[in-house]
């Protein structure tokens, strides 16, 4: 499938049709989903009937957005109206929403047309998308291993051709790691340079909508459309969105690139070489190339532990099968309520919500999170003294490539451990995105992540432009 | 030995808003049940709240007008699980609120204010089946329309010393909430609630334990609550017992408190920084700018009024201000009326229907006022003429016409007293000796004009005729 | 466990309480570099940019359709939201 930066200029030229392109985005989802397993929910009637519209406009002459009929995919934890939105959870089974997260409605501004919403672990609490309660995705490269996750079933979907975009969500690296392993672009916006109004709530103070592509230029076009200031989301940035397709010559002459080794000692031998590649490259390019030991990092993990689930108790408390969703009665409100959410969570956001109820409960409040909201002002504070001396940051996205199916899911700690390298920008704030580089000695992708300091995506994209020119021929499933 | 009753208030005020504290749906009473609601108020997977600048504003006045020192403050999340919050959490302030410390003059003396903050309603839920009260229900429904409504608590320190001063403490600071135009302090449709937190002890002894009784939502049920729950700890303690800490319910029909049904755990509320908004920080700017924009305060309203007419009643004056009575008193007094008559028939006639009061307007008093001062309405037309206005809102002049009071005017008058002098001759040849004949004429005269004449004019005439009777002109 | 589970209105199975209490055992030592750091001094942070005074006019905005709220509901009657008898007060 072409890029959305050609398909959109294919379709404004009328050299293609919209309704062309999403049938063969349709085509592809029928072809390939049935063992892969992206979408929770194809909307291909929906689909058909928006492209035919943007058709007809096309016809009258109109000017149609820079995403004029490109096919996308969401994560299934945005709102889209009237399209059922589940979180991959049967406590939301059936539900409806009555709105559009602000992200979709801007999609649709620019011209694009939703086929679908893509797996995910339940409530994004996961880094496989096996903790879906539909079913885990495949990794469109070796359907015995996970994609990542959570936002598995929207990067499986982009790396597997049946849309060149989606949507996915990133809180501890729910993005960029599921990236990394199925061979895609992913980018961690900064903290609140895109809304969050109408994405279902897991971590509020981490979570980030951005962008899965398959090109830096896709993911730059992208995250210009969905980005800027949002008066309904309080934590939204003032600022515009981000101009970024002017950073995409790959000139990174003069700019200061720190890889970050308290990230990278310790994770895979292919996935570190490929990093040192990926550094040289761009040390060929005229950067000045450095390390640099941020100690705080590798607390991330830690942090993430403790703030995420103690977020995450708290917004996921509303599931209480009153208002929507699943309800399983019970003799009195309290029983309900009980057993409605004993029934409706699986075992990982159960383990969240318990632990994050933990993290706040009376007696432990400081020691837990009030502690880990210290280690983060900690963390902030290094990696703005790292950035005094580098414009970008490198490490790698992920520790290993993608893993088999069921290898860690008796072991949660294993699992957590797979976000070590994503997790301290979620917590600073900063953006950081995941771009292909290569593949492990298993023949699987490799990302390699480039992190920068808070509205640094300019100076981020263009590392990532430089890193996608040198990267060695792309992986295909 | 005596018992000294130890009691502060926690009062929940609705605030003034046109819409709710993070959402646009309307701040309105009383319309049909979850039509006032969007994805925010209801909680919907995926909305997020806006603070609403106005009820910050309102909170800020509150504070100012308290005396309190105005901060800067974040929201925090009560967790807690509850049907009519639609989130599960309530979003309110708990260790750095917008408005800490400051007081407020009742009376004779001064109850100090712990802090004033900001934080949501909840839904609200009506028990179906059985009693139609909380135990015995059949089910339960549930109305999300206030959820969502912005609220300033109050927290009073434990200064209060008895029922009455409670209800002084509450009717000062509805005062002061409704001069500075943050709430509409109306008990009766819940924009006003209060909880008591009352304990006993010996003069002079540590604060005894406390119990908080939740949910007053009139005055007469605080002074009934207080008293009642003063009196079952001294005859607990008296009888050799202790008071537990807990929380209890004001039965109004039974007129007594019952402990609320006891949780099987203590509460743990699990508090922490609310992640989906930032911090309010009032610089100094927005300050000057709140304290500009203050109405002026019920004490320094009663202060006014008492220096434009020094005789009136305090009482009176105090319940004019409470009112918000004082601008129809000034007007009424501007158009030339008097004023200690403007303070007693809005003290009196139009403080007693506060829902009425809506429907008059200051130059229709003025107006009823002045022809009350200048005889062209006697008191009893006069409280006539503003009961119907405050009934219908009609114009005083037309009520005058079509009661036909008007009919009694001073020349009038004159005429009907002469004329049935004229047709009791002998009656009228004695008036001047025989005073008893005073009231047969008076009677005469009342009844010629259907009772609507003004006594004391009719009387003065009489005694003109009387007079002139003893003392005849000379020449 | 049970008390946490209580407060999260879980109701966990003996399996589920076991399993738990080993995970969550094993994340909370891992956490124990977080716990031994030294933070004396050092503020919390709730939000990672310093946003503030983020505030909406009193405009009223549209709200939704009550047919269309309540259709989500798993019970309503009389126009609101219905749920079996409430045992206990609010906090
Ligand atoms: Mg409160
Ligand atoms: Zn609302």
């Amino acid at each position: 499938m072409n890029t959305a930066v050609e398909l959109s200029e294919l379709v404004r030229a009328k050299e293609i049709s919209a309704r062309a392109v999403v049938e063969e985005s349709i085509a592809a989802i029928e072809e390939r989903d049935g063992e892969l397993h992206a979408f929770l929910h194809v909307d291909a009637e929906g689909a058909r009937a928006r492209a035919d519209e943007l058709d007809r406009l096309l016809a009258k002459g109109e000017e149609l957005g820079p995403l004029a009929g490109v096919p996308i995919a969401l994560k299934d934890n945005m709102c889209t109206r009237g399209v059922p939105t589940t979180c991959a959870s049967r406590i939301l089974e059936g539900w409806l929403p009555p709105y559009n997260a602000t992200v979709v409605d801007r999609l649709l501004d620019a011209g694009a047309i939703v086929v679908g919403k893509t797996n995910l672990d339940e409530f994004a609490m996961g880094s496989s998308t096996e903790n879906s309660a539909w079913g885990p995705t495949r990794n469109p490269h070796d359907t015995s291993r996970v994609p990542g996750g959570s936002s598995g079933g929207s990067s499986a979907a982009v790396a597997s051709g049946m849309v060149p975009v989606a949507l996915g969500s990133d809180t501890g690296g729910s993005i960029r790691q599921p990236a990394a392993l199925c061979g895609v672009v992913g980018v961690k916006p900064t903290y609140g340079a895109v809304s969050r109004y109408g994405l279902i709530a897991f971590a509020s103070s981490l979570d980030q909508i951005g962008p899965l592509t398959t090109t830096v230029a896709d993911a730059a076009l992208v995250l210009e459309v969905i980005g800027g200031h949002d008066p309904a989301d309080s934590t939204s940035l003032g600022d515009p969105a981000f101009e970024l397709a002017s950073q995409l010559d790959g000139d990174v002459s003069d700019l200061r690139i720190g890889i970050v080794t308290d990230l990278t000692d310790g994770v895979d031998q292919d996935v570190e070489s490929r990093l040192r590649e990926a550094a040289d490259a761009l040390a060929a390019g005229g950067a000045k190339v450095d390390e640099i030991s941020i100690p705080t990092a590798r607390l991330g993990l830690s942090a993430y532990y403790l703030i995420a689930p103690a977020e995450a108790s708290s917004n996921l408390a509303r599931y209480d099968g009153t208002r929507y969703g699943l309800r399983v009665e019970g003799a009195d409100v309290d029983e309900m309520f009980v057993a409605t959410r004993s029934a409706g969570f699986g075992a990982e956001v159960k383990r969240r919500i318990m632990l994050g109820t933990y993290a706040l409960s009376a007696g432990y409040y400081d020691a837990y999170y009030g502690q880990a909201q210290r280690a983060r002002t900690l963390m902030i504070r290094e990696f703005a003294a790292a950035y005094e001396q580098f414009d970008v940051l490198l490490c790698p996205t992920a520790p290993t490539t993608a893993f088999e199916l069921g290898a860690k899911t008796a072991d949660p700690l294993a699992m957590y451990m797979s976000d070590v390298c994503t997790i301290p920008s979620d917590l600073t704030g900063d953006p950081a995105m995941s771009v292909p580089f290569g593949s492990g000695a298993d023949g699987l992708p490799v990302g390699v992540q480039v992190l920068a300091p808070a509205r640094g995506e300019p100076m981020m994209f263009r590392v990532a432009a430089a890193l996608e020119a040198a990267a060695p021929g792309a992986v295909r499933p | 030995m005596s018992w000294e009753i130890v009691m502060g208030l926690e009062v929940h005020a609705e605030l003034n808003t046109k819409t709710k504290l993070f959402c646009g749906c309307p701040n309105m009473f009383g319309d049909e049940p979850n039509t006032n609601v969007c994805p925010v108020c209801l909680g919907l997977p995926g909305s997020l709240p806006v603070l609403n600048r106005h009820a910050v504003e309102l909170a800020m006045r509150i504070g100012v007008a308290l005396g309190c020192d105005v901060r800067p403050s974040i929201f925090h999340r009560k967790n807690y699980f509850y049907p009519d919050m639609p989130k599960d959490y309530q979003v309110s302030q708990y260790d750095e609120p917008i408005n800490v410390g400051g007081s407020l003059q009742v009376g004779d003396g001064v109850v100090g204010i712990e802090r004033a903050h900001m934080e949501e309603d909840t839904g609200k839920t009506t028990h179906v089946g059985g009693t139609g009260r909380i135990h015995g229900a059949d089910h339960a429904l549930v109305d999300y329309n206030r959820a969502g409504v912005p609220l300033v608590e109050i927290v009073s320190a434990p200064d209060i010393r008895s029922p009455e001063q409670a209800k002084a403490y509450v009717e000062e600071l509805r005062a002061v909430l409704v001069a500075t135009g943050a709430s509409d302090g109306r008990m009766e449709e819940g924009s006003l609630r209060v909880d008591a937190n009352v304990s006993v002890r010996r003069p002079g002894e540590e604060f005894g334990t406390r119990c908080e009784i939740k949910n007053l939502n009139s005055l007469r049920s605080l002074v009934r609550a207080t008293t009642y729950e003063a009196k079952r700890q001294i005859a607990l303690v008296e009888e050799g017992g202790m008071v537990t800490q807990q929380t209890r319910h004001w039965d109004e029909a039974k007129g007594e408190t019952t402990t609320a049904r006891s949780k099987e755990e203590a509460e743990d509320y699990r508090y922490f920084p609310e992640p989906d908004l930032v911090p309010v920080v009032p610089d100094d700017k927005w300050l000057v700018a709140i304290r500009a924009a203050m109405p002026p305060l019920p004490a320094e309203r009663r202060a006014e009024l008492r220096a434009a007419v020094p005789e009136a009643p305090d009482s009176a004056i105090a319940t004019v201000v409470r009112q918000g009575l004082d601008t129809v008193v000034r007007e009424a007094m501007a158009a030339g009326a008097d004023g200690r008559l403007a303070i007693n028939r809005a003290a009196n006639e139009v403080a007693a229907d506060p829902d009425g009061a809506i429907r008059l307007s200051p130059a229709a008093f003025a107006r009823v006022v002045l022809m009350e001062s200048s005889g062209e309405l006697t008191s009893t037309q006069a409280k006539a003429v503003i009961a119907e206005i405050l009934q219908s809102g009609s114009d005083p002049d037309s009520i005058v016409r079509d009661r036909g009071y008007e009919a009694v005017g001073a020349d009038k008058l004159e005429a009907v007293v002469a004329e049935i002098l004229a047709a009791h001759p002998d009656e009228a040849s004695r008036l001047g000796e025989d005073p008893k004949l005073m009231g047969f004429f008076v009677g005469k005269v009342m009844d010629a004009t259907n009772r609507q004449a003004n006594g004391k004019d009719v009387t003065a005439l009489l005694r003109k005729h009387a007079a002139a009777q003893l003392f005849p002109s000379p020449g | 466990m049970r008390h946490v589970a209580r407060l999260a209105r879980l109701s966990l199975t003996d399996e589920e309480v076991h399993l738990f209490t080993g995970q969550l055992g094993a994340v909370l030592e891992h956490a124990q570099d977080v716990e031994a750091l030294d933070t004396a001094g050092v503020p919390p942070t709730a939000h990672p940019l310093g946003l503030s005074n983020v505030l909406r006019d009193d405009e009223p905005t549209a709200s939704l359709d009550r047919e269309e709220v309540l259709r989500a509901a798993p019970r309503a009657e009389a126009g609101r939201f219905r749920v079996p008898p409430i045992v206990g007060d609010p906090a």
